[in-house]
């Protein structure tokens, strides 16, 4: 348990779960709600000690589908919010997270991913919930999906989480595994100031000229907290710029619309990706989470071996980097996605490439890590 | 009289923006909107500082008539949503309507965690033993040997009884009224609004459409009828004996007491954090 305020600037050895709480609360996270679950417990742990000393709210809920609820209600209310969980719980969240997709609500979902589907294996390791997180909810929504793979990125990131959440109103999925999540690693952490902070906009304007859901040019309506003399109506049936359900074809069209358009709009800042040794490679690995920490290590084996590799890394998953792919696919002649899960990104990878280059996977499903050797073998084979 | 009455609903309908309603010819979720609303208005609160909240079902449409903070959430979920809502924003007066089978079945587990939780909230539950707005299939207050369009040969599972559910999982404050004894009923939201920690009223309502017309109570006046022969009051159900009261459901103050809110205990757990 930590029991002092975590000093600034200074280097400390920290688990990647409570790099991630230390990030929420950084970006202002003031409201968490959870159930227990391996491998992400530390985060409510490490939050039911902190959020009260900053006048915060942690609460236990009886589950998952609860927890997604209890932070989309304190969202509403004008507080910036976040659950945590792992594969069987982020099943349960599904549906709630599909209310804060079409009511827009700022929120922050962390998935510490383990191996297999149901309990699975609760201690290993896995990367099997990627499409889940983008598709997990029923009906077209656009989400935002981002992947961690250092300590280091669990605060980072967490921030970049929140930030994105509340200038899009969209809830971001934060994808980390058991690896990450359990790696204590040494970080030095930033002064407050040097922290970029981005606060949703609340209307400033009188609240009869107040539409909840107006379809401005951003595509991102400001948003009122309840209890601010802003009455509106918030519904998970598709409504009308002014939060009423609709079943008007030109109305939902032009929702349904908007919220695909505000992302789109955005993807300059939502995309992000980070490229090593890229500048001259002639093989590259696609990698994201724990398996990019192997890849970074197998780019340098091969490069004392003679082979011009790099590595992209994708923080975002989703919406997919399409064009940071393509340039990269364009680049070499073989690329590398190795995962573990069946090949869940190199589909997306596959449907970029469309023939530009050799696009090989490497998929490890028996709860284990995959080696940084494991991953130079396959850059260094010969076909 | 009845003109200042409607008069009344009236400052507190959203009347120019989502009318006509959904509901039935003669539905009970109308008389409990006003119920709820004339509740309100006694307490003197303000628009700004109600948050009316609902699930799915006809009772999930409630919130949508009223200009108030409203929000239509999920099927069984609502009282997930508000403890967030109250948690982060304690001075919102917040109350929760649900159906039975919203509350009971699908959000049963929320329900008696809410109670045992004890948040300033208030929980509206409207019994109507049918699912309504899906056609009318058994739900968890269906009676035993009655007809559903899911239990076309006759219903073989037991009642829940909501309000006993609700004294038992630990609400502060638990009623139950019909939309028959309709100053009964003003009386019980008036309390369990103001009263400090989770309160609990359940409404015996009529769904002559999908219930009524499958149980030989096919229009409202039988249906209200039932009500009047079958609801016995709490005081007067006290000097009865159990044959008396079979097939009879008691109506009033079934439970009051003082129990910790969560948001002061919470207020300790703060200072206690900081010492």
């Amino acid at each position: 348990m930590i029991t002092t305020v975590m000093p600034r600037n200074k280097r400390l050895l920290l688990q990647g779960n409570e790099a991630i709480a230390e990030g929420a609360l950084a970006a202002g996270c003031r409201f968490f709600a959870g159930y227990p679950i391996t491998p992400a417990s530390e985060i409510s742990e490490v939050l039911s000690a902190r959020l009260p000393r900053v006048g915060g709210t942690f609460i236990q809920m009886e589950d998952e589908i609860a927890s997604m609820g209890a932070i989309i209600g304190a969202s509403i209310a004008g507080v910036k919010s976040m659950t945590a969980t792992s594969g069987p719980g982020f099943s349960l969240m599904q549906e709630n997270i599909g209310f804060a997709c079409i009511t827009e609500t700022p929120c922050v979902v962390v998935n510490v991913m383990r191996g297999g589907s149901s309990t699975g294996l609760p201690t290993c390791p896995g990367q099997g919930d990627v499409m889940q997180a983008r598709w997990g909810t029923h009906g077209d929504h656009p989400v935002i999906v981002l992947a961690l793979s250092t300590v280091a990125d669990c605060f980072e990131i967490t921030v970049r989480a929140f930030n994105l959440s509340e200038k899009y109103r969209i809830p971001v999925i934060l994808l980390s595994d058991e690896v990450v999540s359990h790696t204590r690693e040494t970080v030095t952490s930033p002064f407050p100031q040097d922290i970029e902070i981005i606060d949703r906009i609340t209307p400033s304007v009188p609240p009869e000229w107040y539409v909840p859901y107006e379809n401005n040019s951003t595509g991102i309506p400001d948003i009122a907290a309840f209890g601010e003399g802003y009455r509106y109506h918030i519904t998970g049936l598709v409504h009308d710029e002014r939060g009423f359900p609709t079943q008007r074809p030109e109305e939902v069209k032009a929702f349904t619309n908007r919220l695909f358009r505000k992302v789109t709009q955005g993807l300059h800042e939502i995309q992000i990706v980070k490229t090593f040794m890229m500048n001259d490679a002639d093989v590259a690995v696609i990698a994201y989470g724990s398996v990019s920490r192997s890849a970074q290590r197998a780019v340098l084996d091969a490069r004392t071996k003679g082979t011009k590799a790099g590595l992209l890394q994708l923080i975002t998953l989703f919406p997919f980097p399409e064009h940071l792919v393509k340039k990269v696919l364009k680049q070499c002649t073989k690329v590398l996605v190795p995962e573990m899960n069946m090949g869940q990104i190199y589909r997306e990878v596959k449907r970029v490439n469309q023939g530009k280059t050799r696009v090989k996977k490497y998929n490890r499903i028996d709860g284990q890590f995959i080696t940084p050797d494991e991953i130079l073998g396959e850059l260094l084979l010969k076909e | 009289m009845p003109k200042e009455i409607t008069k009344l609903i009236h400052k507190y309908l959203r009347h120019d923006k989502k009318f006509p309603h959904v509901w039935c010819p003669g539905c009970g979720n109308g008389v409990i909107l006003g119920s709820l609303i004339r509740a309100i208005d006694k307490l003197g609160l303000t628009k700004d500082e109600i948050v009316l909240a609902s699930g799915i079902g006809c009772s999930g449409r409630m919130p949508v008539y009223v200009d108030f903070n409203t929000i239509h959430t999920t099927h069984g979920r609502a009282l997930t949503f508000v403890t967030g809502i109250k948690l982060a924003k304690p001075s919102l007066t917040v109350i929760t309507v649900m159906g039975d089978g919203d509350a009971t079945a699908i959000g049963g587990n929320h329900f008696i965690h809410a109670a045992r939780r004890n948040l300033d909230l208030t929980a509206i539950i409207i019994n109507n033993q049918i699912y309504g707005m899906t056609g009318g299939q058994f739900s968890p207050t269906t009676p035993y040997g009655s007809n559903a369009t899911t239990a076309p040969y006759g219903h073989i599972e037991q009642a829940f009884s909501i309000a006993e559910l609700a004294v038992t999982a630990g609400a502060a404050f638990v009623g139950r009224g019909t939309v028959y004894h309709v100053k009964l009923l003003d009386k019980l939201i008036e309390a369990a609004v103001l009263k400090r920690g989770f309160s609990v009223v359940e409404i015996i309502s009529n769904c002559h459409i999908q219930f009524g017309r499958r149980n030989e109570m096919g229009n409202p006046v039988t249906m209200l009828e039932w009500m009047r022969d079958n609801a016995v009051t709490v005081e007067k159900a006290e000097k009865m004996i159990p044959e008396e009261l079979e097939n009879k459901f008691t109506i009033g103050v079934l439970a009051d007491e003082e129990k910790p809110v969560y948001t002061e205990e919470y207020d300790k757990i703060r200072d206690r954090a900081r010492d």
